[in-house]
């Protein structure tokens, strides 16, 4: 065959070139992953030395030194924030995603809709907590400064968005043929919305909001300026409230090995809370035959 | 059923539906439209109300004084916040300088050259870099990056300080360890955004870029890198609306002094970081608090811009292109990557 003959080699200039190159793709590559391994390592060699059963069954003391107790207010006011949260965000902000997709459509205001979800995706999170900050909490709306509920509202804004978006292309997924069939056979276009529409998206209308949920347990800005911090674990929404976040934020501050410690041992928790929610939004999805 | 009833239940017309039934569409569709207009409403709100308040600071010292002058003194009631926005402005620079070629780099890695079977544990594995909060990146700054890096840095600036920029004494917070920390938190979406847009260049012109015998660099040359630019840029400046945005990873490792630093070692400050900090003892002094919120309102108004520029540009690629990729993707399309790391 004379086929390799005609092709001219490729010139040493060149194949150094193209070795060069690709070198530095895979060395950028493993730079990438240097900080993930750095932080997973710190994470687990300062953070499990903290955790102890104490850790997640104490509130924390407040007290400089002696006893500084763990973390369990933090937990539970993470998760009491973020569930109420997730209460107002979720169905508003698939209601949204239903409109856009069942009803706006290319339609002017669906398209100004469209944008103005967009924006609020950009907006800081620490914009959200000024908002809430100088509407509810100044004003002593609900008769609290800071409380709960407030941060609460400030996540759910967050939420919105990524909601949202992620569940408008998740119903823009369901085929056209299914409305169609449902409509053929005399079905009530909301009837068709949420038994057939709505139904078929569910798995990935829960992983969006998963993720929601997931990002906006790790958010500390917006908690900052809405619920402020307390010690005390409390089931009323209408007080201030510890966070995981806050909680780090706050022992991050000191100058104190023990608190520092609380801090590592708080944010593994917080990564552990976050990863699993996220794996669990990635089995859902997986699962779900579109998407 | 005999077939003459058969035949009458076919050919006999449809049922009307009794008025509540037909009454529950209608209701159903404008209850959706009002969450709809809430959106909007919400927003309009949201930004009149701010501006309201920060009226008082924009009204003492004038916009373009509040946001140009470089003075900010709270013991002495003077709120110029261009120490805090050109704070902002270099650890987001810094922060895409860092951040965007690696991100770049990782995703051409991961489209173009990673075997199959690599592919989606790398992935993933970058993807993390999202779930981490930015609390937690803060702690790491501050207990671990910034012990490890104060001698490095130094070396670096004696040895380079014919630079811009660089040289004098490296402060333990600054401006380099913010942006790196910030690169870091901005890789993932803009990989996530690259990889995306990579994965709609035609194969064609792939295979004819190597069939003409170009090496595989030579293709990405190209190929994949020409056709992808205008996304690429896309990606880095939402990169960009995020690294703005920050707060408390910022907080935590820039020093929180509100002067210019003049290298890029010294301490600063950012928009972000001074509304953090200071919101507690503003509480009782309405032009200090007024100046916070004009300062969250400043910062407002530039991740609209950037974020409104990214999507211009990204729009358009997608135009030229005329496929694949859309606005709507960036931010839909890659939650997993983008909706953990929004923060």
């Amino acid at each position: 065959m004379s086929t390799t003959a005609i092709l001219p080699t490729i010139s040493k200039r060149r194949r150094r070139a193209d070795m060069l190159a690709r070198g530095t793709l895979g060395f950028f590559t493993a730079i990438a992953l240097v900080p993930l391994g750095l932080i997973i390592y710190y994470l687990l060699s300062k953070g499990l030395g903290a955790w102890s059963w104490d850790f997640f069954t104490t509130d924390p003391t407040g007290s400089f030194l002696g006893t500084q107790g763990g973390i369990k207010s933090a937990i539970l006011g993470t998760l009491e924030m973020v569930a109420l949260a997730t209460i107002i965000a979720v169905p508003i902000g698939i209601g949204v995603a239903i409109y856009l997709v069942e009803f706006g459509q290319t339609s002017r205001f669906a398209a100004i809709v469209r944008y103005f979800v967009d924006v609020m995706t950009g907006v800081p999170s620490i914009v959200f907590g000024l908002f809430i900050y100088t509407t509810l909490v100044v004003a002593g709306t609900g008769g609290s400064s800071f409380a709960g509920w407030k941060g609460s509202l400030a996540l759910a804004l967050l939420m919105l968005p990524v909601i949202t978006r992620s569940g408008e292309v998740v119903l823009q997924l369901v085929p056209q043929s299914l409305r169609e069939a449902a409509l053929a056979l005399g079905t009530p276009r909301w009837v068709v919305t949420m038994k057939v529409v709505v139904r078929t998206a569910i798995p990935g209308l829960v992983t969006g909001s998963l993720l929601a949920v997931a990002r906006a347990m790790g958010e500390t800005a917006p908690l900052l300026f809405t619920v402020a911090v307390v010690n005390g674990t409390t089931f009323n929404l209408n007080e201030r409230m510890n966070s995981l976040p806050i909680q780090i934020f706050q022992d991050v501050g000191q100058a104190n090995d023990q608190l520092v410690e609380r801090a590592w041992g708080a944010a593994l928790t917080l990564v552990v809370l976050i990863l699993i929610l996220t794996l669990v939004a990635r089995l859902i999805s997986r699962r779900s035959q579109f998407s | 059923m005999e077939a003459s009833a058969i035949k009458a239940r076919l050919t006999a017309p449809l049922g009307e539906r009794s008025g509540r039934a037909r009454a529950a569409d209608p209701a159903f569709k404008w209850l959706l439209t009002g969450l709809a207009a809430l959106i909007l409403v919400l927003i309009a709100f949201f930004f009149f109300f701010l501006a309201g308040k920060a009226e008082p600071a924009f009204s003492k010292f004038g916009v373009l004084g509040f946001i140009f002058d470089n003075d900010w003194n709270v013991s002495k009631s003077i709120y110029g916040a261009l120490p805090l926005l050109v704070g902002t402005l270099i650890t987001s620079v810094l922060a895409l300088v860092i951040g965007v070629p690696v991100a770049v780099a990782t995703a051409l890695f991961v489209t173009e050259m990673c075997p199959a079977r690599f592919k989606s544990p790398l992935t993933v594995l970058i993807e993390l870099l999202a779930a981490v909060p930015s609390v937690v990146y803060g702690l790491w700054g501050i207990f671990v990056l910034v012990p490890f890096l104060k001698e490095p840095s130094q070396w670096f600036a004696d040895t380079f300080d014919f630079l811009p920029f660089v040289g004098g004494t490296v402060a333990g917070p600054n401006y380099f360890i913010a942006g790196l920390i910030l690169a870091i938190m901005i890789l993932p979406i803009v990989s996530a955004i690259s990889r995306e847009v990579m994965a709609t260049v035609p194969t064609d012109h792939k295979e004819a870029a190597l069939a003409l015998g170009a090496t595989r660099w030579e293709m990405i040359k190209t190929a994949v890198l020409p056709y992808s630019r205008r996304g690429i840029t896309g990606a880095a400046m939402l990169g960009l609306g995020r690294a703005i945005g920050e707060t408390i990873a910022v907080v935590l490792v820039i020093g929180n002094s509100p002067t210019i630093g003049k290298q890029i070692f010294d301490q600063g400050y950012s928009l972000a970081a001074v509304i953090a900090n200071e919101f507690g003892e503003a509480a009782n002094d309405p032009l200090h608090s007024s100046a916070l919120i004009a300062a969250g309102l400043v910062l407002f108004v530039l991740t609209l811009v950037v974020n409104a520029l990214a999507r211009w540009v990204v729009t358009r690629a997608e135009k030229k292109n005329g496929k694949a990729f859309t606005g709507s993707t960036i931010t839909a399309q890659t939650p997993i990557a983008t909706v953990v790391s929004e923060s």
